[in-house]
């Protein structure tokens, strides 16, 4: 049914006048909120823009940013991963519980001190194994594995510590949560580095670039040569790791492991990723985006406790700022978000 | 070097119990463009997918200008080889065009220790590359925001710059409109002439005679016969599709009864698109709608379905005014529709016949007994090729998930059909089949719209208009030339 008899038609010309493009500019978007932020909390607070005030604003951020991290590589890929926030309490909790004797309510390994690092994060790396085994190998549903082991996690660090914080902690995990370097608290440094390298990483690695062909289009990824499964399983076990991490930060800052660390924390790891880009199909966004994400929660926060809003009302800004934002962003970019 | 761009030979390939391809064979002769024909299920898409690598052969080999195919694993060897441009695409959407042309071999030339990419050379080499291929992309679009059109020269650039010159084109014409489609064939003329090879895939017999030398044709998994197109009339290659002799038996109506009695009545209609349309229709008349994807056929035919809201004007069913943007009151009132994209809008692929044959008639209370036994009946009264009712649609071809759309349309005996694209993506006998309704359906006093610009949609229609951008430019009636139909939907005519 073609045409035979049609004139060739030359090949339409490309749009030659380039329309602002505001998802182009998507992961730049909180950077004029934040400064907006910056702002309104040194009007209303003469303190604000003091370095001690922001500094304390980044440490506190700081093991949220980790996670955000970790999450934010794994929406790219077009997974999700719930069980970040109970291997931030697990991680710390099983590694000291080897280490510590059974008076100080340890599990009476014995284990040497300075184990309690590398134990660690290797606890996180056989999390990270273990989700990308069962989500890729068993061909189980992301959701509900991670769902699973963030219920799983959290119950076996109670049953380890028996619903008790752990207060006997290494030496080492004291130094990273309290020493500063350079002025600034090493927790925000390593932040610094570990997303200096993921943005690094992102933009000018072929390896990184494959997240987003992964989480945009798989097949076209398989079909371009990329080792899919393998690349998903890195990235699942890199967010474990990461989470390890902030762990490891919020343990030493503050001197022990709580039974519920980390607990609730996920809520706002999607919400600082989602507020800051990453779309939750996947193939979206960027990890300068999420950062910044992460920034806005903690500047809202840090400007409501100023004012003494009570710390309830602080949750429930939360949940309304995320909304807020998806308003913002849905009306922006005219797209229906799914 | 062979005389062969890609031979297939002695290629059997089964999947469970169904027997996919059977000791077929394929020679594609290098510089040629080879069309494969074949009715849904004749195998066509599992020759396809072991010619890239995707699928092995249960038995049989494959080779590429007289090398043996690589080992499966090395992808990179395969897409040397061979490149395909699917009917889904092989893009990443969010990604731009230029990292999508070098998607996963970016170029590795940044930084002092080499091993970073480079985004400056990378869009260099992605405009060097869109220019060299006359493709009016900017590379630093994002592949998202390009027509389809433009998505495939994209795919297909990508394809030629890894160094393959056997390119497989699996229906690209499905999504395209007319001058698009004459674009994409000047465009397979001139890579041909640089000593590409094309096989080329489409259910429109008409293309494989304008573009394509030779034409293979497979029937239920079998090879059925290889011939120079010129020498393969269009009657043989029905006969050898379908395994019966003679054309399209498409049922002209010119003898159905006609009525003065009005059903549906559009006055000065105008919505996204289109504006300032008025026509009725009359019990038993079938009046086509014809026009570039561009002229607001579309539009205008899901706005009297009720998909969308007009913004002036009426649409009545016997008389009394329908609610405009509301589908449940177009049902209500008696306007059936089979949507534009079966796909997207006309099933729910999980879910069984008969659920989707009731879907927009179950009241409140869905009785199971009496679902499956409407399942039953749409099964026999449409010939549907199924299982049973409780089937899931997904697994039905083409042709037959059409019909389950039909019946919904059908369901509620409605009084006004819209019929959009009723026969996109079917096999010539489900086509009958499918207008073969349409021709009954008229008989027994309703009225249909059918929206499309295949002609034999059109024969079945007893006035076809004709949209160009936004309005109807021209009305033909019974007897039209195809010419002259095909020229005013090119806006070609002088009105």
């Amino acid at each position: 049914m073609t045409k035979a008899m049609t004139p060739p038609v030359p090949a339409p010309a490309p749009p030659g006048k380039q329309k602002f493009q505001f998802a182009r500019y998507q992961d730049l978007a909180l950077v004029p909120v934040i400064i907006i932020l910056l702002v309104i909390g040194a009007i209303l607070s003469p303190i604000f823009l003091t370095p001690g005030n922001l500094i304390a604003v980044l440490t506190q951020q700081s093991e949220l940013s980790l996670l955000v991290l970790g999450q934010a590589m794994i929406l790219i890929v077009g997974k999700m991963d719930l069980s970040l926030e109970s291997t931030v309490g697990l991680a710390p909790a099983l590694a000291v519980a080897l280490i510590i004797p059974a008076a100080s309510g340890g599990l009476d390994v014995g284990l040497p001190a300075w184990m309690a690092l590398p134990l660690c994060l290797l606890i996180g790396v056989l999390i990270g194994g273990l989700n990308g085994f069962l989500i890729l190998k068993v061909g189980l549903s992301g959701f509900m594995v991670t769902l699973g082991m963030l219920t799983m996690l959290r119950g076996l660090q109670l049953a380890i510590t028996e619903g008790k914080s752990l207060i006997d902690v290494p030496e080492s995990f004291l130094y990273l949560g309290s020493t500063t370097w350079l002025g600034l608290p090493a927790a925000v440094w390593i932040c610094i580095v570990c997303y200096a390298a993921g943005i690094f990483v992102l933009k000018y690695l072929r390896a990184g670039r494959s997240l987003y062909a992964i989480g945009g289009n798989s097949e076209a990824a398989r079909a371009a040569g990329i080792r899919v499964d393998r690349v998903v399983w890195l990235v699942l076990i890199i967010g474990s790791v990461l989470a390890v991490v902030a762990g490891i930060l919020m343990t030493g800052r503050l001197g022990s492991v709580a039974a519920t660390q980390g607990e609730g924390m996920i809520f706002q790891v999607f919400a600082a990723a989602v507020i800051g880009g990453i779309s939750l199909q996947g193939g979206k966004g960027t990890l300068f985006g999420a950062l910044s994400g992460v920034l806005m929660l903690g500047l809202v926060e840090q400007i409501l406790r100023l004012q003494g809003v009570s710390g309830f009302y602080i949750k429930a800004s939360y949940g309304a700022v995320i909304i807020l934002a998806l308003i913002v962003t849905r009306f922006a970019t005219g797209q229906k978000q799914e | 070097m062979s005389d062969f761009a890609a031979v297939a030979r002695g290629v059997t390939k089964r999947f469970g119990r169904t027997l996919a391809l059977d000791d077929v064979s394929i020679e594609i002769r290098a510089g040629e463009s080879h069309a494969l024909v074949g009715r849904n299920g004749a195998g066509k898409s599992t020759l396809v997918s072991i010619l890239t690598g995707m699928q092995v052969p249960d038995t049989g080999e494959v080779s590429f200008f007289g090398e043996p195919a690589p080992p499966v694993a090395d992808r990179a060897a395969w897409r040397r080889h061979v490149a395909c441009v699917y009917q889904k695409s092989t893009v990443v959407p969010e990604l731009s065009v230029a990292e999508n042309l070098f998607i996963n071999r970016q170029d590795l030339g940044g930084g002092t220790f080499g091993g970073l990419i480079s985004w400056k050379k990378l869009r260099a080499e992605a405009s060097a590359l869109l220019e060299t291929y006359d493709v009016a992309v900017r590379p630093d679009e994002l592949v998202s925001a390009l027509t389809v059109e433009q998505r495939q020269l994209v795919e297909i650039a990508r394809a030629l710059s890894i160094g393959s010159r056997f390119v497989i084109l699996d229906e690209p014409t499905a999504q395209l409109d007319g001058p698009a489609i004459e674009r994409l064939f000047d465009r397979m003329r001139s890579l041909q002439d640089r000593g590409v090879t094309f096989l080329f895939i489409s259910h429109h017999l008409q293309e494989v005679y304008e573009v394509c030398q030779t034409v293979t044709v497979y029937r239920d998994a079998r090879h059925i016969v290889t011939a120079p197109v010129a020498e393969m009339s269009k009657p043989d290659l029905i006969e050898a599709m379908t395994g019966e002799a003679g054309g399209l038996n498409v049922p002209s109506g010119d003898d159905r009864p006609s009525s003065v009695e009005e059903v549906l009545k559009v006055s000065s209609l105008s919505g996204e698109s289109f504006s300032d349309i008025s026509l009725s229709a009359t019990r038993g008349e079938v009046i086509g709608l014809a026009g570039s994807a561009s002229s607001g056929k579309h539009e205008f035919a899901e706005t009297v379905y009720g998909l969308r809201k007009p913004s002036v004007g009426t649409i009545s069913v016997n008389g009394a005014v329908v609610r405009g943007g509301d589908v449940p009151a177009a049902l209500k009132a008696g306007i059936g529709c089979v949507p534009r994209d079966r796909h997207h809008q006309g099933l729910v692929l999980d879910l069984s016949i008969a659920e989707n044959a009731t879907m927009s008639t179950a009241g409140s209370f869905v009785w199971p007994s009496a679902q499956r036994s409407a399942g039953s009946t749409a099964i026999a009264s449409y010939d549907v090729k199924a299982a049973g009712p409780d089937q899931p649609v997904s697994d039905l071809s083409g042709g037959n998930q059409q019909k389950v759309v039909m019946a919904r349309a059908l369901a509620g005996d409605p009084s006004v059909l819209v019929l959009i694209n009723p026969t996109a993506g079917v096999d010539v006998k489900s086509k009958e089949s499918l207008l073969g309704v349409v021709d009954a359906q008229a008989r027994r006093g309703k009225a249909a719209i059918v929206v499309s610009d295949e002609l034999d949609d059109l024969r079945v229609c007893d006035r076809v208009l004709v949209m160009f951008h936004g309005s109807v430019v021209r009305e033909f009636s019974r007897g039209w030339r195809d010419q002259e139909l095909i020229a005013a939907i090119e806006g070609m005519s002088s009105e």
